[in-house]
């Protein structure tokens, strides 16, 4: 599983980008040049790359409570910078869905 | 006018990850570890410092600035000072000898821009690390990373900045030193000092109260700046601005994100401060360049990625 790829959908835009096996998706995203998720501190701490996973397995590191509540966890919300896919994935992100944050 | 406050003490930054911070902050920037408490918080402080730490890591959910510390000349001006932090108004706290190991009583208050602010006169007293206070050398051999010097300003957003400059003018005896006025005549920063410094606290005007903008540490000469620069490339830190100039305070910097996204600053240089000296002021259709000296463009990034 090492290199394996997954592809990431905005489903807002259409637009996707490749996301390697333990990458998380911000780097992903910054990596394909389409700037789908806004970028910060890239350390699980500013919030700005809040994004919603619509479908797909993924994995998490620690992000703050500040932003992600035990509850919007449980729904799907994640800071991209603190995520890694573990299949394709379907997002949204407020970077080309303004009213969702 | 002078009230007693002599310069910042320290900082408590809140961190996800205390084995992640401690690398960054002490083997990156280089700050020199000084102590473990019970409750498993670690005390660090720049090589240069006379006391025994400034900086606090607390581990928790939520990255962030608990407090901010200013020592003051001794224990008459604390007493002064907190029956005047009375009577503007703040909510004051008096946290017993102890609360941190080494330091003494701390006179903690609220700011109209809802920030934590104390003001303490005694902590353990080492003397700066590694070199004698009898005819010292000039540096010691065995520093690490970036090698800060010291703790030397935190950056705020908050709302009030009104309010705020006149807690730290009226009663904390702080000058303002620069300013940054918009289109209606609106103060949106404001750089406070209560040294020679050109700033020592500086605040940034934002709808959401008590935030952080970034914790500032100094080092020597703008070699070192590019140094730290390179530093932050090789250990695949995230970047987020510099190494530049900034307009405001014309100090040479560059900025990084804490392995739990607080924001630090690593700088040197910047105009210096005199009591009878009169505000600098940038103008708000110069904001690029009064932040990006050289770029002059503003960056969304470093304007809205706060902890
Ligand atoms: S970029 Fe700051 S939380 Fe992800
Ligand atoms: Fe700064």
């Amino acid at each position: 599983m090492q290199n394996f790829e997954h592809l990431v959908t905005d489903v807002t835009s259409q637009e996707s980008f490749c996301c390697l096996d333990g990458e998380t998706l911000l780097n992903a995203s910054v990596r394909s040049g389409k700037n789908i998720i806004p970028v910060g501190c890239r350390n699980g701490g500013c919030g700005m790359c809040k994004i919603e996973i619509v479908g797909g397995d993924y994995r998490t590191g620690k992000m703050s409570r500040a932003h992600v509540t035990e509850q919007e966890e449980g729904q799907g919300i994640v800071l991209a910078c603190r995520t890694m896919p573990g299949s394709s994935l379907e997002i949204r992100s407020k970077g080309t869905s303004p009213g969702f944050n | 006018m002078y009230k007693g406050v002599m310069r910042p003490g320290h900082v408590q930054i809140r961190v996800m990850d205390m084995a992640a911070a401690v690398s960054y902050y002490r083997d990156l920037l280089g700050l020199i570890e000084t102590h473990r408490d019970s409750s498993g918080r670690v005390y660090l402080k720049g090589w240069t410092e006379s006391d025994k730490f400034s900086v606090v890591l607390r581990e928790t959910d939520r990255p962030g600035l608990d407090f901010c510390g200013f020592k003051v000349f001794n224990n008459e001006a604390l007493e002064s000072l907190e029956a005047a932090l009375k009577a503007f108004g703040c909510k004051v706290e008096d946290i017993p000898a102890g609360e941190l190991d080494d330091c003494g009583r701390r006179v903690r208050f609220d700011s109209p821009t809802g920030h934590v602010f104390e003001l303490y006169a005694e902590k353990t007293r080492t003397g700066k690390w590694g070199i004698s206070t009898v005819n010292p050398e000039a540096w010691p051999r065995n520093l690490t990373g970036m090698k800060a010097t010291r703790f030397d300003h935190c950056l705020l957003y908050g709302a009030d900045l009104d309010g705020t400059l006149e807690l730290f003018t009226k009663i904390l005896g702080f000058s303002l030193s620069e300013q940054v006025i918009d289109e209606n005549n609106l103060r949106i920063a404001q750089f406070l000092t209560c040294s020679m410094k050109e700033h020592d606290i500086a605040f940034i005007r934002n709808a959401e109260d008590g935030m952080l903008h970034h914790v500032a540490f100094e080092l020597d000469t703008w070699e070192e700046v590019l140094r730290a620069a390179d530093l932050i490339s090789m250990e695949d830190v995230p970047l987020d601005m510099g190494p530049t100039r900034h307009g405001l305070t014309h100090g040479q910097t560059v900025y990084s994100f804490d392995p739990s996204g607080n924001r630090t600053e690593v700088f040197c240089g910047g105009d210096y401060f005199y009591p009878d000296h009169e505000p600098v002021t940038w103008t708000a259709d110069k904001l690029g360049k009064a932040i990006y000296y050289h770029s002059r463009e503003l960056n969304d990034r470093f304007l809205s990625a706060l902890t």
